[in-house]
């Protein structure tokens, strides 16, 4: 009873685990889908290509969530079109063409942010402050949740298509492959501005990513394993709020670090392919 | 079915394959063949329309989703979490699109295709758990679900045992009765000499070739 009591008690720490479910129940799938392309690093470049964007809003219009998340959005898309335009234009490969980008977004958003703030608040864009967030983030993390999830519902067929044979839907037509890529990258993109106004942008890959890869170690069908990564996600986020309130850790990392704590959990004792059961 | 008109393949603005003129008839079956380098699976990408043609052009007399093309493992993710018999319905794609449901027809057909090629027993087998002829039958039950009109294999039987060459290679002549064009990239010069009447081949000319080779090429 005691565990739960913050929830019951402060308002504060019931939005934050409201916040993160919806999170963990939007960017896990996505998750998934990534690690399953071999792209999971792509989840992190464009986690730091949202950064000039948001710093841009930041400077506009202080730390207002609207501004913020539009410029992060913009920021975070124009890199993805960017990088995928490099890579198929020259020969660079696609992880090669987004770290390029995303180093140097990283560079000017600390840059810019550092330019009218002060550290606290290049820590609550890099970390997030997950225990402040108000109505107007859950709705709009809420919003996001939502629409991933119809989205994905919508591209889900030709998104499993196209990441076991990319050639496939291009064979059958122009237009079907770039659009499920581009919706999807779109996807990826709107979550991390989701993310990073609750958990930061560092952070909030963390649990789009973690769970999602320790998913792959407990089943072997997809739909078993956007489910596991899901509820994962959600346990990781109501374990680390709870060890955040008990032991007064900054909330985001202790998220992001009982996902990890499962992550290497799964590895080791996962039933396919852990390590500890291996014969 | 295919008109090629001065067209030549390759990458990134360069030219790999020599020049292509000629055409293939409706329900050909045509061996692609040639040195290594010579650009056959790089022909066989831009007749499928994954690269654009550095000059020249290619025009198919049939509508893109008319298409079926068989891809060589190294491009597929077979690690992916999907069975054999998803992986056949995935053949269903021209007729359902983006949200069409599989009615019980459709599942009969896929069921039938695993049947053709004797692969369905491994119905629920994941890619990655299957051998490398075992998965090339199950795309082939994926092209016969596609009811394509011009089938383009990649190095179909590169790799694969004798038996499964036999079983797919009766399938390909089965295809090419019901008046399916096929053009299939090819390594293996005896089995091109005994089951194929035309051949395509991208070695210049005066290259030595077999006497039974017919050029359509220049």
């Amino acid at each position: 009873m005691t565990l739960i009591q913050p929830f019951i008690e402060f308002g504060f720490m019931r939005r934050a685990l409201v916040a993160c479910v919806a999170l963990a129940i939007s960017a896990t799938p996505l998750g998934v889908f990534l690690s399953l392309r071999r792209m999971s690093l792509v989840g992190d470049a464009l986690s730091h290509a949202v950064l000039p964007g948001a710093a841009i809003g930041y400077l506009v219009s202080g730390l207002s969530l609207v501004a913020m998340g539009i410029g992060g959005l913009i920021a975070g898309l124009a890199v993805a079109l960017l990088s995928g335009a490099v890579s198929r234009y020259t020969h660079l490969k696609e992880d090669a063409s987004f770290s390029g980008f995303y180093l140097g977004s990283l560079a000017l958003g600390v840059t810019l942010v550092s330019l009218r703030g002060s550290s606290v608040d290049l820590l609550h864009v890099l970390f997030g402050s997950l225990l402040a967030v108000d109505n107007a983030a859950i709705v709009l993390v809420g919003g996001i949740a939502a629409f991933t999830l119809l989205l994905l519902a919508v591209i889900f067929r030709p998104l499993v298509i196209d990441a076991f044979d990319p050639d496939f839907l291009r064979a059958q037509g122009k237009w079907s492959a770039p659009v499920v890529h581009g919706l999807f990258l779109m996807l990826v993109v709107l979550n991390l501005v989701a993310g990073f106004q609750v958990l930061g942008t560092l952070m909030s890959v963390g649990l789009m990513m973690l769970p999602a890869t320790s998913a792959r170690f407990w089943s072997r069908h997809l739909a078993c394993m956007l489910g596991i990564a899901m509820l994962l996600a959600v346990v990781s986020a109501l374990i680390g709020l709870m060890l955040s309130w008990h032991f007064s850790l900054p909330a985001g990392p202790a998220v992001v670090l009982s996902a990890a704590v499962l992550f290497l959990i799964s590895v080791l004792t996962g039933p396919c392919g852990g390590l500890l059961r291996r014969r | 079915m295919i008109h090629f008109k001065g067209l030549q393949a390759g990458y990134h603005g360069r030219a790999v394959t020599p020049v292509v003129n000629g055409a293939l008839m409706k329900g050909s079956m045509t061996a692609l063949v040639g040195a290594n380098g010579t650009g056959k699976s790089t022909l066989l990408k831009t007749i499928a329309g994954l690269l654009p043609p550095i000059s020249g052009c290619c025009e198919l007399q049939m509508p893109r989703k008319a298409l079926g093309w068989l891809p060589q493992r190294s491009e597929l993710e077979t690690r992916f979490p999907l069975t054999a018999y998803e992986l056949v319905a995935m053949g269903c794609w021209p007729r359902c699109g983006w949200f069409g449901g599989i009615n019980r027809t459709l599942r009969r057909e896929i069921d039938a295709a695993l049947d053709a090629v004797h692969m369905r027993e491994f119905a629920d087998a994941q890619p990655s758990t299957l051998s490398g002829g075992q998965l090339q039958r199950v795309l082939f039950a994926r092209l016969m679900l596609q009811r394509s009109q011009l089938w383009l294999l990649d190095e179909p039987f590169n790799g694969i045992d004798t038996q499964t060459v036999t079983l797919l290679m009766s399938i390909l002549e089965q295809q090419q009765q019901a008046g399916t064009t096929l053009l299939v990239v090819l390594h293996d010069r005896p089995l091109v000499t005994r089951y194929f009447r035309d051949v395509l081949s991208l070695d210049v000319a005066g290259a030595a070739d077999t006497p039974p080779l017919r050029r359509v090429a220049s």
